[in-house]
């Protein structure tokens, strides 16, 4: 019984994908290939090297919109919350970006862009940004009052207040903003290789989408929502290690 | 302890027993909760379990109550053995167990609604009870308007409105402030009188046990036991204001907690 | 926000913007950004045209055929992975999975398995919506107070009326704030997937307008969508907000 949760992730893993290889069998339709058909070509990507090929292209607007996003995104939200002018002018930009469907603007910054690395960067900038500033802003905002006077009544700093009281207390909040604003700025990445021209992964996609072969679609498919889960995941380590103690739930966008 | 050996045997056991509990065992996993717990509630009585927490008191009364069932041994209720919640029965929540999202006489009903009773019949026995716990004028107000103290009275008319002839309460005052416990307690020993039912009552507090109490059942923990059982009786015919200050009351809320300090960490 | 001893209103400052929009535009400091004011004249001009009524139509259609289908199947799932230990073991790992999965990937697939019409899109805008739906339902269901549900079975309800009774309304303000999200998720999923499968509705106008260099209608149509977008919001996050006076004492 002390497996069980392990037990079971693995039945849930061989329900799905046995499903996926079943329908695949019948198949439920011309452009379904089986589970293993598709594993078989995310294989042979991989041993051709051809997988890495794409992913160096696709992780270029991704790690480097992400990371805008980031430093950024957290810089202001710090601001915005600290700040009640920044607040006033800010957040209103933020919060309508953030309900708003932000694709629609593609057409218009590969106008003004071109279609090149920019352009992609941008997209994932757009797309990550908000929900990282809000939830910081929102987070630095609301440091619970009394471990702020706690931390007047022991004589701390202003810089002392910032760095060990309000981004500590703050950090569960910014991290659930990281993470998903990061899954937003995959969401942008994959869009702009799918919609303003076909590199790297979104290539991939298209180019076997083109001629037919579907299990290499689907592998390629397969393979960025795996690399999105692991990134996510190196990152609630990453503030598992950083933050012990932050308590997690879910938070909202 | 000879004083209490005393008080034990100063009246007999009354032999009309409304619930009794025989040889209750109740285990989760290797952890044992309750062990052997034989007790017997006399009818038209209140009852206290008594004990510090870890002690199952409300494990036993949610077992009574057929919300959990017994690793082994049984509940009868008038003789019959429990096998679920039944409506000879009636739960007090200590957080009060309010819907947020209804009225009060919503909620004062929601058992009788539970049972199919008509709703201008349920709703009329409701306004009843509301005006009997003193909360007239309240019936259209929401949980999240009142006090804790008003809410634990809804709670309290929906137990007494299903007419269940034993009232189970479960550490019902101990979410209130202070005075406003005072006054509960006063006011359900008139309602202990005045209503022929039976109360289980779970409480932590030594004071309120002996205040309140026909009877006590002390529980100790692991595993949980009965210690004795004792029964105030000297005081109970003073008026409510005056048990306080009886002797025979300060001296069985001294000699309880000498004999619960030692397992208290 | 004061100023002068005066309350300014949260939004207000979108106020400034727009004039800090208008000045870029009339200094004509790039081509993409006509003034404001040009733009919400064209807008006007634009509003009552068939081809802004059909791709409001479309998009409308679409996006709610999404929602309602999240809606449908999602709440039901959540609240079943609540209930079930096994189910929830089960569902979670991919629930979770597929909320912060890059779900623009999935979308050529619906393109070849539904074809490049409504189908795909009113999938993918589901898509985007169901997963938070779910797990919000789910949360709803699972931090309901243990002595609601037993209050239900001590005053011997069925476990029919205490679903509809107790459990589904003790779970309403998460279910509520998952359909907000999910709705959300839902408007940018309806514009990716006009974007990426059939150049349909208010994607079609936006394509027609970048293409021709017709930027004030470009702005206009955007204007009119981020309204809309943001008065959705705004409405569910009222809505919300009415019933979470309870969320805090139950």
């Amino acid at each position: 019984m002390v497996y069980r949760p392990l037990f079971l992730k693995l039945l849930s893993a061989l329900i799905l994908f046995g499903a996926w290889e079943i329908a695949g069998r019948i198949p439920v339709s011309y452009a379904f290939p089986t589970f293993l058909d598709s594993v078989a070509a995310l294989w042979r990507m991989i041993i051709d090297g051809s997988l890495f090929v794409a992913y160096a292209e696709t992780l270029k607007p991704l790690v480097t919109g992400v990371a805008i996003s980031t430093v950024l995104g957290i810089a202001l939200g710090i601001w915005i919350g600290l700040s009640r002018v920044f607040d006033w002018l800010f957040s209103p930009i933020f919060v309508v970006m953030q309900s708003a469907p932000l694709a629609a603007l593609i057409p218009l910054l590969v106008m003004a862009y071109g279609i090149g690395l920019t352009s992609k960067v941008f997209v994932v900038c757009i797309m990550a940004m908000p929900v990282i500033v809000l939830n910081t802003a929102g987070a630095v905002r609301h440091t619970p009052e009394n471990i702020k006077a706690m931390c007047r009544s022991f004589m701390g700093t202003r810089i002392d207040m910032l760095f060990k009281i309000i981004i500590p207390a703050a950090s569960p909040l910014i991290f659930s903003g990281l993470r998903l604003g990061i899954s937003a700025g995959f969401i942008g990445a994959i869009l702009s290789e799918l919609k303003i021209t076909p590199t790297g992964v979104g290539d991939i996609i298209t180019f076997s989408r083109s001629i037919a072969d579907y299990p290499s679609m689907y592998a390629a498919i397969f393979s960025i929502i795996v690399l999105a889960v692991l990134f996510l995941n190196l990152l609630e380590r990453t503030e598992k290690h950083l933050f012990k103690g932050n308590d997690r739930g879910y938070v909202s966008d | 302890m000879s004083q209490i050996e005393a008080f034990k045997h100063a009246q007999p056991v009354p032999d009309d027993i409304a619930v009794s509990t025989r040889n209750i065992c109740k285990t989760y996993g290797s952890v044992e909760a309750l062990k052997d717990m034989t007790l017997e509630f006399p009818r038209g009585q209140l009852t206290s379990l008594l004990g510090p927490s870890g002690c199952g008191k409300t494990t036993l009364l949610k077992i009574i109550a057929g919300l959990l069932p017994p690793t082994s041994g049984e509940v009868t209720v008038n003789g019959k053995p429990v096998t679920g919640p039944g409506p000879d029965r009636a739960f007090v929540f200590q957080d009060f167990a309010l819907l947020p999202w209804a009225s009060v006489l919503r909620n004062v009903a929601f058992g009788l609604e539970l049972r199919g009773v008509a709703r201008s019949e349920r709703e009329d026995i409701a306004a009843r009870y509301i005006r009997e716990v003193g909360l007239g004028g309240f019936e259209q107000a929401y949980p999240h308007e009142l006090s804790g103290g008003m809410r634990q009275r809804v709670g309290l008319a929906r137990a007494l409105s299903v007419d269940a002839q034993v009232l189970l309460m479960d550490e019902p005052f101990s979410a209130v402030d202070e005075q406003t416990r005072r006054k509960f307690q006063e006011d359900l020993l008139s309602l202990v009188q005045n209503e022929n039912k039976t109360f289980i009552f779970v409480t932590h507090s030594i004071e309120e046990a002996v205040y309140v109490s026909d009877q006590i059942a002390i529980l100790l923990p692991r595993p949980s036991r009965v210690s004795e059982i004792i029964r105030p009786t000297g005081f109970r015919q003073k008026s409510a204001d005056s048990i306080r200050r009886d002797p025979e009351y300060l001296d069985i809320v001294d000699d309880i907690w000498a004999s619960l300090r030692s397992y208290v960490e | 926000m004061k100023l002068f001893g005066i309350n300014l209103p949260a939004m207000s400052s979108l106020i400034l913007w727009g004039l800090l929009w208008e000045v870029v535009g009339q200094a004509e400091l790039t081509f993409f950004v006509p003034p404001l004011s040009e733009v919400v004249r064209t807008l006007v001009t634009i509003i009552g045209t068939p081809s802004f009524l059909s791709a409001l139509g479309e998009t409308a259609y679409a996006f709610g055929m999404g929602v309602f289908f999240s809606i449908l199947i999602g709440v039901p799932t959540g609240i079943l992975m609540g209930r079930s230990r096994l189910l929830d073991e089960l569902l979670l790992p991919w629930v979770n999975v597929f909320l912060s999965a890059p779900l623009t990937a999935l979308v050529p697939v619906l393109m070849v398995l539904f074809g490049f019409g409504m189908k795909s899109i009113i999938i993918t805008t589901a898509l985007f919506a169901i997963w938070i739906i779910i797990l919000n339902a789910r949360t709803g269901v699972r931090q309901i107070n243990r002595s609601l549900v037993e209050m239900a079975r001590s005053f011997g309800a069925s476990p029919l009326e205490a679903f509809f009774k107790v459990y589904l309304w003790a779970a309403l303000p998460e279910i509520l704030g998952g359909i907000r999200i999910g709705i959300i998720r839902a408007v940018k999923g309806v514009i990716i997937g006009q974007l990426l499968i059939s150049i349909a509705g208010f994607g079609a106008l936006f394509e027609l307008y970048s293409t021709n260099f017709m930027m004030a209608h470009f702005w206009a149509v955007l204007l009119v969508l981020f309204a809309l977008a943001f008065s959705i919001s705004e409405f569910l996050a009222y809505l919300e907000r009415k019933v979470a006076y309870y969320a805090a004492v139950r």
